[in-house]
This record gives structure tokens, sequence and C-alpha cells, in this order.
């Protein structure tokens, strides 16, 4: 088994399978690890019940979410050495640092404050507990600074040096490494876009419990009605606010990695007088030629120059050896850009909806922000896929080749490792999936039980009265 | 520049005792939540189980990032080793990623079905095994050597290479060493029978974990020239016989405690205590080696540029670090009952 395989195209499908796995979890954290802050923050202030329960309905679904992104993330940490060594010899002078201070300055933030967050109320009070929630939602950003930095600077690398001997990366300039040319336009982009996913699956739960009470004749409760509300404002003011960076973002790929923005364009040939801009096709690396296009004539070069004569250069121009493949590219690009758009018409629906005063009684709307409950997580992968295959064919845009990246492994070990993490992936995650959609299936309720809290110690230990018994899920 | 060459030196010294600092804090912190893991095999009453897990439950997501730190920090700071190191127990990295996920989920999901938590019990013991084990065989294949092309600064051997008696016997040694942290946590975190129960698993852990030590450490100086002359000429002998001592009398400190009722942190410390001595026999060994004996720290360091920006890094982190994870153990210090944690 796997002899007739290519172990660095093993090599590469274990990276895409694992880190798009991994990606769903602080995609969906990230941003909720901000939301529980945002309703602690709210319940400390206002004293509304509704805020704390949120907090207690949303913080057992971070649990399991963030533990499936502890364990993902791990394997990650790991599976540069494993798979890329040769890249991790190579690159490790230059990302080696970044990484560390990923480790150092976001992963223990998280990891040491996760424990007071889920379990601590009682025990430090809630000033305290109000910081160590507050510090989680700060490593997961601090987190997705220095990873994006790190990847950034494989797309446009900056601020190093080539050691001739070993063919190593050796830093010249950290600071010029760190915010490397597309680094703050994919940080502002990605961070946004976990922001949204999570306001949409928030949106999505509220949603069905809104349509399910309405179903059976009754009035949500006050918890579904308010989480519904705070995610189609997310929606409203941050959908454009997205749109408009992704735009900032992909302006900045012209200028760094233009191969990369002729492949989402499918622009196979050059376009002296004002490229097109093509809204579907079928694209074909063999015969370089966009079959079956559909585009709007010149509304690239506006687009992506501001003028509409403006001349484009295509694939054409690039030998076939340095192309990434077009099709994947130029299909995932159009996903996360159609995902964008639907999210800010829901956003404009919802404001329509508030207007009206029917935003908890509109149930197409409801329907319609259901279906779009994971839109969010499909975007974030499509963008990821978008971005990440259009630095094809090169790990180190330009100078490290992925061929030339991979491990000196036999594609059977490579292929048994990814049989047992494609297994253990889909049950692991797939059970952990399910625990938490059982969750969102229940309403959040005035009542709703604490997720845990240890409530026993030294201090009452004699004479300690009964812990309430939180009713068990089932 | 004999300046700039002896500033390169102390930075890489000071990496190889900062990433050895990030490993022995894993080995002690995540080595007593594996070993309770492993120690669900022997306890099957389900009250037990929930008192045990509740005992690590808002402390192990920190344990477990020191192993992300002496992964990123080996990265970070002697590419090389890594890139050599990791192909090299390609299986048994693989193996332990695989099990830190099963065990790692399980503490969430056994406490969100019934029907299944049997199941996630099963993962939670036979991922904290594998890990174990995983990680002792990785330790031993590191000891052992590893073959690598020097021209081409790759590992150069096969991927079954990692597999020997000598591995399997580290794997058990780690994993019999484990279950002893364990049970000492949990003479420390628990109370009545369950306590009772953990210290007689601790007078059974502590002679195999000990056993294992002697096999493992009167073996490795024949695995290779290096060790044999670093232990057994010269002022190595001497070493040798302080290190041995040092082991015997925190051995029979521990077996003596642990028949007192009244001790409960002192067994843990004892035990941490032989864990430690260990580490500095390794150390012993291992120095200036990073892959024994092809390639030492300096060979494999990344440039003073990259060590020298982390190491600003990690003399601020990693004091702070300590520091809320102190605190994190001491907000949820004391005994663990069956009706606190998880329901």
């Amino acid at each position: 088994m796997f002899e007739t395989f290519d172990a660095v195209f093993l090599a590469r499908l274990q990276f895409a399978f694992t880190v798009s796995f991994h990606f769903l979890f602080p995609a969906f954290t990230i941003g909720l690890a901000s939301y529980l802050a945002v309703l602690n923050a709210l319940w400390l202030w206002t004293k509304q019940e509704r805020f704390l329960n949120l907090f207690r309905y949303w913080v057992k679904i971070f649990a399991l979410a963030f533990a499936m992104g502890v364990v993902s993330g791990i394997v990650m940490s790991y599976q540069f050495g494993t798979n890329w060594s040769v890249f991790s010899d190579k690159a490790g002078p230059v990302i080696g640092a970044p990484m560390a201070y990923e480790v150092l300055s976001a992963f223990f933030l998280e990891a040491g404050f996760l424990g007071i967050m889920l379990f601590g109320r009682d025990r430090v009070g809630p000033g305290l507990h109000m910081a160590a929630t507050a510090m989680v939602a700060v490593g997961t950003f601090i987190s997705a600074f220095w990873i994006l930095s790190v990847n950034s600077w494989m797309h446009t690398p900056a601020g190093f040096s080539i050691d001739p001997e070993t063919g190593q990366f050796l830093p010249e300039d950290f600071w010029q490494i760190i915010f490397n040319p597309s680094f703050p336009y994919r940080l502002a982009h990605t961070v946004t876009a976990a922001y949204l996913t999570t306001a949409f699956i928030v949106g999505g739960v509220g949603a069905w419990h809104l349509l399910r009470h309405r179903r059976r004749g009754e009035i949500a409760t006050g918890e579904s009605r308010t989480m519904f509300s705070m995610s189609m404002w997310m929606a409203a003011i941050v959908a454009p606010i997205q749109i408009f960076l992704g735009d900032a973002h992909g302006l900045n790929t012209l200028e760094h990695q233009p191969v990369k923005v002729m492949a989402m364009e499918g622009h196979y040939e050059s376009h002296p007088e004002g490229a097109p801009l093509y809204l579907f096709g079928w694209p074909n690396d063999e015969t370089q030629t966009l079959d079956y296009a559909v585009g709007i004539p010149k509304l690239s070069s506006l687009i992506l120059k501001h003028e509409l004569n403006a001349p484009l250069d295509g694939l054409d121009t690039v030998p076939d050896e340095d192309q990434p493949p077009v099709f994947i590219v130029f299909w995932a690009f159009r996903i996360m850009v159609m995902i964008g758009f639907a999210m800010l018409g829901l956003g404009l629906w919802s404001l329509l909806a508030r207007a009206r005063g029917r935003l908890y009684d509109w149930p197409m709307l409801h329907r319609a922000a259901m279906l779009m409950g994971p839109s969010g997580l499909v975007a974030v992968l499509a963008g990821w896929v978008t971005t990440e295959v259009g630095r094809q064919p090169f790990t180190v845009y330009g100078l490290l080749r992925t061929a030339d990246s991979a491990a000196p492994l036999d594609a059977p070990a490579v292929g048994a490792s990814l049989m047992a993490f494609i297994v253990v992936y889909f049950a692991v995650f797939g059970a952990g999936t399910w625990y938490i959609l059982r969750l969102m299936g229940h309403e959040p309720s005035p009542a709703e039980p604490r997720l845990k809290d240890v409530t026993t110690g030294p201090t009452r230990a004699a004479g300690r009265s009964p812990v309430p018994d939180a009713p068990k899920e089932e | 520049m004999p300046l700039a060459e002896g500033i390169s030196f102390d930075l890489t010294v000071i990496w190889a005792f900062v990433i050895a600092f990030a490993v022995l804090v894993y080995v002690v912190l995540d080595g007593f939540d594996l070993g309770l893991g492993m120690l669900f095999a022997l306890e099957p009453r389900r009250k037990d189980r929930d008192v045990m897990m509740n005992s690590v439950a808002p402390v192990w997501d920190g344990n477990e990032t020191w192993l992300v730190l002496g992964g990123g920090g080996l990265f970070a700071a002697f590419p090389l080793a890594y890139a050599l190191i990791l192909p090299a127990v390609y299986a048994p990295v693989i193996a332990m990623l695989l099990a830190l996920i099963f065990r790692g989920v399980a503490f969430e999901f056994r406490w969100r079905t019934e029907r299944w938590k049997p199941l996630w019990d099963v993962a939670f013991i036979s991922g904290s095994a594998l890990a174990a084990l995983s990680q002792g065989i990785i330790l031993g294949a590191l000891l052992q050597g590893i073959e690598i092309d020097e021209a081409a600064r790759q590992y150069a051997g096969g991927w079954w290479d990692w597999l020997t008696p000598f591995t399997l016997a580290v794997g058990l040694g780690v994993m019999a060493g484990y279950m002893l942290l364990g049970a000492c946590w949990l003479v420390l975190k628990t109370t009545g029978e369950l306590q009772n129960r953990m210290r007689r698993w601790a007078m059974l852990f502590a002679p195999l974990t000990v056993g294992f030590i002697a096999v493992v450490s009167l073996w490795t100086p024949f695995l290779q020239e290096g060790y044999y002359s670093r232990w057994f000429t010269g002022w190595g002998w001497g070493l040798a016989v302080v290190v041995a001592a040092l082991t015997a009398a925190a051995f029979f400190g521990l077996l003596t405690r642990l028949r007192m009722a009244s001790a409960e942190l002192s067994p843990f410390l004892l035990a941490l205590a032989l864990f430690i001595l260990c580490f500095g026999g390794l150390g012993v060994s291992m120095f200036p080696y990073i892959v024994p004996t092809e390639v030492t720290i300096w060979e494999a360091a990344a440039p003073e540029k990259s060590q020298l920006f982390m190491l600003v890094g990690a003399g601020i982190l990693i004091p702070i670090i300590l520091a809320y994870t102190a605190f994190a153990y001491w907000v949820f210090r004391g005994k663990i009952d069956a009706d606190s944690g998880y329901h």
C-alpha cells in the first residue's frame, strides 16, 4: 500500500488535512473567547441574568471546542519536523523564533487561565474571574498574531539572508521578518473572519431556537433573542468591513504574489487592454484555458487596478513549473467571496428587520441565519485554501520549493500516518462536533446550569454546604 | 572574533538549559496527569474516576503546553536537531500525538455522554499509556543514537530503527514512573479509601520505577563509547556513585513516607526528586550532544541572532508563566471530592 504514491504528495495531503481540521477550532474559539469576555463583562456591568446565562451556555461549548483545538494544534507543532524536516532545518532560524513566542506569550496564557475561567468563578471572585476570561481572549489573539506572522513570512519573505553553505535562511532583521509585507493584511482579514465565523454560529443557534419556539407557538427566552440580536449586529457591521479588508488583502497579494491572483482570477492569458472578471469557468491547466468562461469585460482590471483598460499579465507569462493548480485556487476563492457577500446580505436584511421591529418575528430571516450558521467555517477554509494553494509550488515563496522541503520519508510511512490521522480525526472530532451540536440543541434558559465550578476546598472542607447538583446534559 | 564566539557559546548553552528545563517541567507536570490516566485502569469505580479526573481538570491543558514549548523551542533554537530527530522517531511521535488527542478530548467528552462514558474512559487510559510509552521510546531512541547523513543534513536511517529492546525498556520505565507520580499526586489530592489505595499503588510503582532506572542506567553506558567514558573514567566514577546514592536515598525516603498516614505532600516531592535525578543523569550522559554522539548543541544551534531574540522573550515570559501557573495551582489547591468539578 502507498508504494505507488509520491511521499511528498502524501505529506502535503497530510498537512492539508491536519491543518484544515485544526483551523476550524481556532476559527471558532478566537471569536468565542472574545464573545465570552463581552458576555461576562456585560453581566458584571448590567447585572442582567441573561448575560450570565449566555456565558454559562457558551462556555460549555467553548471548553469542548478549545480542547479539540489544543490537541489538534499539538500535532501541528510536531508535524513541521516529522514531515517537513528539510523546511524546518532551513527556515527554523527565521520562523522558529516567532513560533516560540507564540507558545510563550499565547499558549501558556490561554491554558493557564482557562482553568480559572471554566471552574474558578467562586474561588477567585468576579474581578479575577473576569481578568482570567479576558486573558484567554487576549491569548487567542496573540496566538493568531504570531502564527499568521510566520505564515505571512512564507508568502512574502523579508528581513533575511541565505547561508550559502547550508542553504538556511538567516535572520537579518526580526522587525522586518515579523511585520513582513503581507502580515498586516492577512492578520486583519483572518481575525475578522474568525469573529464573523463565531457570530454566524451564535446567530444560527439563536435562530434555531427562535424558530423552534415559533413552531410551538411560544415566545423564545430572552437569552435566545439576545444572542440572535448580538450576532446580527456583528453581521451587519463586520461583514462590510471584512469585504473591504479582503479587497485590501487582494491588492497586497497582487503586488507581492501576482501569480496567485492570476490563478484566483482564472487569467491564463494576458490582457493588455483590460482584463475581464470571470464569474464562472472551468480552469484547465493542461490546455491552459478557462473553459466555459462567463465574464464581465474589464471588471477585473477595474477592481485590481482601479482602471478599466489597465493591462494585467496572465499565467502565459509564468513557466508551467511555477504555476499553482488553478482549479482549486479559482473555485476556493469564488466560494469564499460568495459567502462573504451572502453574509453582507444577511446583515443588511437584519437591519431591515430591526427597522421594522421584526427581528424576532421573521421566520425567513431566521431560516436564512440558521442555514448560514456554519458558513463562516466554510469561508475560512476556502480562503485558507485560496492563499495556501495559491502559494504553490513553494513553501517559502519563490525561494524554497515544496518538493525540496519534505522529510526523507518513505511513502508507506507517510501514508500509514495519514490514514491514522484521517480515522482518528473523523472519529474523535466527529464525536466532539456531535456533543457540541447537542449542547446547541438545548436552549439557553433563565436558569442555565453552570458548566462545573469547583466549589470545595480546604477553607470549606468542614461543614461544607452540599453543591447544588447541576442537571446532567442528557 | 573570540568575543562573538564567547557570546554564541553562552547563548547556545543557555538555550540547551532552557529546553531541558521545559522538557523537565513537562515530564513532571504531564507525567502525573498521564500517570493518573493509566491509574484509571486500576480504579474502575466511577466515583473514584470522577475524583481523579477532577484533580487535574483545571491544569492539564497548561501541563501539556510545556510539550509544545519543548518541541517549539527545539525547532527555534536547534532547528537541525529538530529536523534530524523527528523523522528518526516518526512512528512513536505520531503515536504520541494521536494518543494525546484521545486522552485530551476524553477530559471533556466523558462528561457529555452517559452511554459512551466507558468508551471515553478507555480512550483516556489507552491514550495516556500510549503517550507515556511513546515518550519513553523517543528518549530511548535518542540515547541509543540515530543514523544521519551529515552532508545532506538529514536523517539517514530506516523508519523502524527506534524499535529495540533498550527503547522498549525506557518506554516501560517511563510508564512506571508516570504512574508513580500520578499515585503520589492523588495521595496529595484525595482522602479516605481512595487515598489509601493510591499509597499502595505508589508502593508498587516506586520499586518498579527504580528497577527500570537501574536497568536503563546500567545499560546506557554500553550503548555508546562516549557514555561509558563519561561515567566510568576519572571524575565520572565519583559522580555515578553520588547520583546512585541520592537515588537510593530518595527511593527509601519515598517508601518510608508512603507508610506514614500524615505524609501527603512529601511522597510527591520525593517522586519528583527521582525524576530530577534521572534527568540530571541524562544531562551528564548527553552534554554537549543534542543528537548523541553525532551533533553537538553548537552544530545544531540556530544563529546567534535568533537565539538572542528569543532569549529576551523567554527571559521575561518564562518567569511570568511560572508565576501564573503556580497561581492556577494555588487556586485549585486542596482536596478534591466527588461532588466538585465536572458534573
